[in-house]
């Protein structure tokens, strides 16, 4: 490349792409962390400087606290039960069954759809049908919506997630079963590896970077949810599930309380990129090559 | 498990007998709220609180007149066209500028080029909601450029740059040798030129995962939108849905005929390009 058409080269192939990324990403995010040291209320043009004071208002939002343990809760149950059942009908999928390629898109299907969608299906599901099977059969556990009860309205959301994430997570450890060499699941067996053992000591290390991925996008998926959270729930009954994301949302945009809920996403921010990141880190460390 | 390996066994064959069974419950667990729609989405409201069951053939009633009313209380056509415009437009645009620069990065291996792709790698961890609300307070505020469906554009664009330079990238260090542009120079092509007749056409398997990944992700996407949205004519169709079930909420057949008509054009890609979309996915995370 000739040296005097360099500065051509970066305005034709470069420069557009970066400027919209920087307007766009860094701009805002750099921005956000000045505005949680101010005290701008989403209308003024004002903003004061006042030091830590959103900080401190974080860390006296009892509700943001209370959004984020749930947050962490819902996101253990979700990732265990997503990559347990993900991995186990991928494995069903892959034992050499007739029309695999039609379960597994019709596994996926929860995923073309937007969050608001599958939001309001199931929030017909729970409160229409669940509770007509609850007063034909006189079940219990269906009796009355689980949509208003604490408890089984946080299942829902669980129920919920793990259904469609799970879809997800087929596609990724199947493509990891079907890379799988034979000769040495082949060699394991006659060596007399079985059952539990050979899934413990032969499959599990060799599928460890599917799980590595899997792990990863269910974890940064649950943490962040909130299309799902809004249309199925809203956060209720009485704000009792009310997730992180979602309390970030209301804080800024209800509440008009900018700077806190600033502070707030950027608090998540950390939260989730030290969680992700020492997750990579931990996963990769058991990869081995086949 | 091991039986299996032994390829026409009766072990083999129960244990794959066992495992069909298996999905075909599981499948049809999955598949179970879609059929609710589906069913109830043509009857009418006192039949749908009598019984969500009931098959269709005992209905008296039964009629696509929920469609009918979905259609035109959601305006579903002029939502459908505006999730149009954005996806193509937005999805278009970070193709051509997302595969220019990750080319540009590739062969310049110069400062800017490692910053800026450094930028990049470590921004595809920041979730959106750190970003919203400087993000409204500047376009909102300041510029005061929101409620344009080109904002929107805009921000999708800039949005999905990351991870497109980012899979770009990774395909041109490892499918485009050097030596083919090297030849087109020779011939006198100007680097653009080389770019786009010698370059951009070996990236197609590239640019159909990005399009299928950045696509779907622009159809389906509520909350940017719905913060830079608010004029009822811009309404792409997850806030148009959102709206209209805030307005029929008890109106069940009209929801699920509403939920229905949004879903039915992405199935009816998904039933097309089936493949393709599977095979993006797949290549996208695993990278």
């Amino acid at each position: 490349m000739k040296a005097k058409n360099k500065g051509k080269d970066f305005c034709i192939f470069a420069l557009l792409g970066i400027l919209f990324f920087a307007a766009v990403v860094i701009v805002p995010f750099v921005y956000g962390v000045y505005l949680t040291f101010t005290d701008w209320n989403g209308v003024s043009q004002v903003k004061n400087f006042i030091g830590l004071k959103n900080y401190i208002g974080v860390a006296k939002d009892t509700q943001f606290w209370t959004a984020l343990l749930l947050t962490f809760k819902y996101v253990i149950v979700v990732v265990i039960l997503v990559n347990v059942i993900a991995f186990g009908i991928a494995y069903l999928l892959t034992r050499g069954i007739k029309g695999q390629n039609f379960f597994r898109a019709g596994f996926f299907t929860p995923n073309l759809i937007g969050g608001i969608v599958l939001g309001y299906i199931w929030q017909f599901v729970f409160s229409r049908v669940f509770v007509n099977i609850g007063e034909a059969t006189g079940m219990k556990l269906f009796e009355i919506s689980w949509l208003s009860d604490p408890d089984k309205a946080f299942a829902a959301m669980v129920l919920v997630t793990v259904w469609q994430l799970s879809g997800y997570m087929i596609l990724i450890y199947v493509a990891g079963f079907m890379g799988l060499s034979e000769d040495v699941l082949e060699a394991a067996s006659l060596d007399g590896a079985a059952g539990f053992n050979k899934l413990r000591y032969i499959v599990l290390p060799l599928m460890m970077s599917s799980v590595t991925i899997c792990l990863f996008l269910t974890l940064s998926r649950a943490f962040m949810v909130y299309d799902v959270n809004l249309a199925l729930t809203a956060g209720g009954p009485y704000g009792t599930t009310e997730m992180a994301a979602m309390h970030v949302y209301e804080k800024a945009f209800t509440s008009r309380q900018f700077g806190v809920g600033q502070a707030e996403a950027l608090v998540l921010f950390v939260v989730v990129a030290c969680i992700s990141g020492l997750q990579v880190y931990l996963t990769k460390k058991k990869e081995v090559e086949a | 498990m091991e039986q299996t390996a032994m390829i026409g066994g009766r072990k083999a064959k129960i244990a794959r007998f066992f495992a069909m069974l298996g999905l075909i419950v599981i499948f049809i667990a999955y598949m179970f709220p879609f059929l609710m729609v589906v069913i109830n989405s043509l009857k009418q409201k006192r039949d749908i609180i009598k019984s969500p069951f009931s098959w269709l053939f005992t209905i008296k009633g039964l009629s696509f007149d929920n469609f009918v009313k979905a259609f035109t209380q959601m305006d579903f056509l002029n939502a459908f066209k505006n999730s149009m415009i954005v996806t193509v437009s937005a999805t278009v645009l970070v193709t051509l500028l997302a595969s220019m620069l990750a080319y540009y990065i590739v062969r310049n291996n110069n400062l800017i080029s490692k910053i800026v792709f450094a930028l990049m790698v470590a921004s595809m961890i920041i979730p959106f909601q750190a970003i919203m609300i400087p993000l409204v307070s500047i376009y909102g505020g300041t510029l005061n450029v929101l409620n344009h469906r080109i904002t929107l554009i805009f921000m999708h664009t800039g949005f999905s740059m990351a991870m497109s330079v980012f899979m770009f990238h990774g395909f041109i260090k490892g499918n485009i040798p050097i030596a083919l542009e090297e030849a087109a120079y020779v011939e006198g092509c100007t680097r653009t030129q080389t770019f786009f007749t010698v370059v951009f056409p070996l990236l197609k398997p590239i640019i159909s995962t990005m399009v299928i990944l950045n696509a779907m992700a622009f159809w389906n996407d509520f909350l940017l939108p719905s913060l830079v949205l608010t004029d009822k004519k811009l309404l792409t169709l997850p806030l148009s849905t959102y709206s209209f079930y805030g307005t029929y909420s008890a109106d069940y057949g009209t929801i699920m005929a509403g939920l229905l008509l949004c879903v039915l054009p992405i199935l009816i890609l998904y039933l097309v390009l089936q493949k393709q979309i599977i095979g993006g996915v797949v290549a996208g995370a695993v990278k």
